[in-house]
This record gives structure tokens, sequence and C-alpha cells, in this order.
């Protein structure tokens, strides 16, 4: 990296956008929502008839937990469900 | 009792801060490298719409689940970085697309992260000029703001808005010059 003319400094502030509002605020509520996943999770293991209803409707148990229903999150529970 | 806020913690506190558990260090985090994630994502493999978005939850998503693993807690920026390379890298391999980097690290794609790097520098002393001028920059540079839409934001005449970014560009260039004189680069990398 050598010196820095204000031409190159307007280049490089360019090349930072700021990302999706949206997807900054999924990420930044990552713990939370593992949170909730995990408690439907743990629930699952305990009852057949939960785990079959959540898998029948994940959106659905993903909101009951009180997550916002992101396609990341409910293929995150998916994930967890089936292993 | 002084509190520090959040948002002016270094990084390494911000990691352990994380690690204890601390939703508002992780919203930081998450704040502090978001347009890094998107950057590498959208501009050095081109990644758009669903296939970005896929890769800068992962990311993020493996970050939170390996905080653990990253050996020294002032390494995130190399360490996102590679993790992001390497998400994007996995996303293309799966959809069976062409990969734009190779084994050695000397592609089109890690140009484009050199890049990157030099801009989040920037970016940090952007963070050390004060609000008025970080933000007047960021609008006009980042968002592609008009001097328009930025008057009306900021409530000042156009014309003091120019102004405003050539003073602000002059102590953004005085603050790297000071940065690169009181730290040569030195990264490392653990993923």
């Amino acid at each position: 990296m050598t010196g820095y003319d204000e031409e190159r400094l307007a280049t490089l502030l360019r090349l930072l956008p700021p990302a999706p509002e949206g997807w900054v605020e999924a990420a930044q509520e990552l713990p939370r929502a593992r949170a909730g996943l995990a408690t439907i999770v743990e629930r699952a293991e305990r009852d057949a008839a939960y785990r079959a209803a959540v898998l029948a409707d994940l959106e659905a148990a993903v909101r009951e937990a009180g997550v916002e229903p992101r396609p990341s999150v409910v293929e995150h529970l998916r994930r967890h469900l089936r292993a | 009792m002084t509190t520090t806020r959040t948002g002016d913690l270094p990084d390494a506190a911000i990691v352990q801060r994380c690690r204890e558990g601390d939703h508002e260090a992780w919203a930081e985090l998450v704040e502090r490298y978001a347009r890094y994630v998107y950057a590498i994502a959208t501009q050095a493999f081109r990644l758009d719409g669903h296939d970005a978005e896929d890769v800068f939850q992962d990311v993020f998503a493996r970050a939170y689940e390996r905080l653990h693993t990253l050996r020294s807690d002032d390494a995130v920026r190399p360490w996102l970085g590679q993790m992001t390379r390497n998400c994007c890298v996995d996303h293309l391999r799966a959809s069976g697309r062409e990969v734009p980097v190779d084994e050695v690290e000397d592609s089109p794609a890690d140009d484009v992260i050199d890049q990157l790097d030099d801009a989040f520098a920037v970016r940090q002393a952007l963070g050390q000029l004060g609000e008025d001028c970080a933000e007047v920059l960021d609008r006009f540079f980042c968002r592609d703001e008009s001097y328009r839409t930025i008057g009306e934001a900021l409530d000042l005449p156009p014309g003091t808005i120019a102004s405003r970014i050539s003073r602000c560009l002059g102590k953004l260039r005085a603050e790297m010059g000071r940065n690169m004189a009181a730290q040569p680069s030195s990264s490392q990398v653990n993923e």
C-alpha cells in the first residue's frame, strides 16, 4: 500500500457500499435466532409429534419461537432436525 | 463508573465480549464487517441476489460458531476475509459454476480482495475523523447520494456539502498518512 491521493481515497471509499439493511439485521439477530431454534430442536428431540408438526411447517415453528423465519434460519432448523 | 460504548472498542475486546455471549457486541461485530463481507461476495466473486445473501449469512453463521477458534482476537478482518473467500468458492462449486481463484492466492478475485483490504483501512481511518466528516464522505462516496440529498438530510446548503467533502478528504488523507507511519501492516490468518 503506497501513498494516497484524494482520487484514490474516493475510489477506495466507493468499494465499500453498505450491505442491504435486512441482511445485516438478520446476521445481528443470529444469537437470538440460534437460541430460539435450540429450544425447538430440544423439544423436537423429546416429542415426536411436535417434531413432525415442526417439519410440516418450519416457518410457523420458527415464527412461534419469536424468530423471524428468514430462509437461512429455516434452513438451519431443517438441517438440525434431519441430522 | 464510566462505560465504554461498544462501537468504540477495539476488535479484540468485541470478540472477547462476543465469546461471553454479549449480543450487543455481536451486533457491533456484524456492523463493522458487513460491508467487507458483502464487497468480497459481490465484487471479488461477482455473486448477486440470493447467492450473495446466502454467502453473507453463511459467513456470519460460521463466524458465530467458530469464534472460539480465532487464535488472535486482533485478526478478525483477515479471518473473516478468508472465511468469506472460502464460502464463495464453496457456493460456486456447489452450483457447478466456474471459480475465479486458484489454489495459490494470486487470482483476479484475490486482487480484488487486496483492494478491499485497502478500502477497509480507509474506512477505519474514516471512523477516526469525527461524525461530521464520516457521515458526509460515507453518504457521498459509499451511498452515492447527491449534494442535494445530503444537504437536505443534514440541513446544509449544497455548496457547503461540496466544500465539506473536499475538506474531509484532506483530513482523511492526513489520517491515512499517520496510520501508515504508525503501523506497518501485518496479518495473521488461521482458517
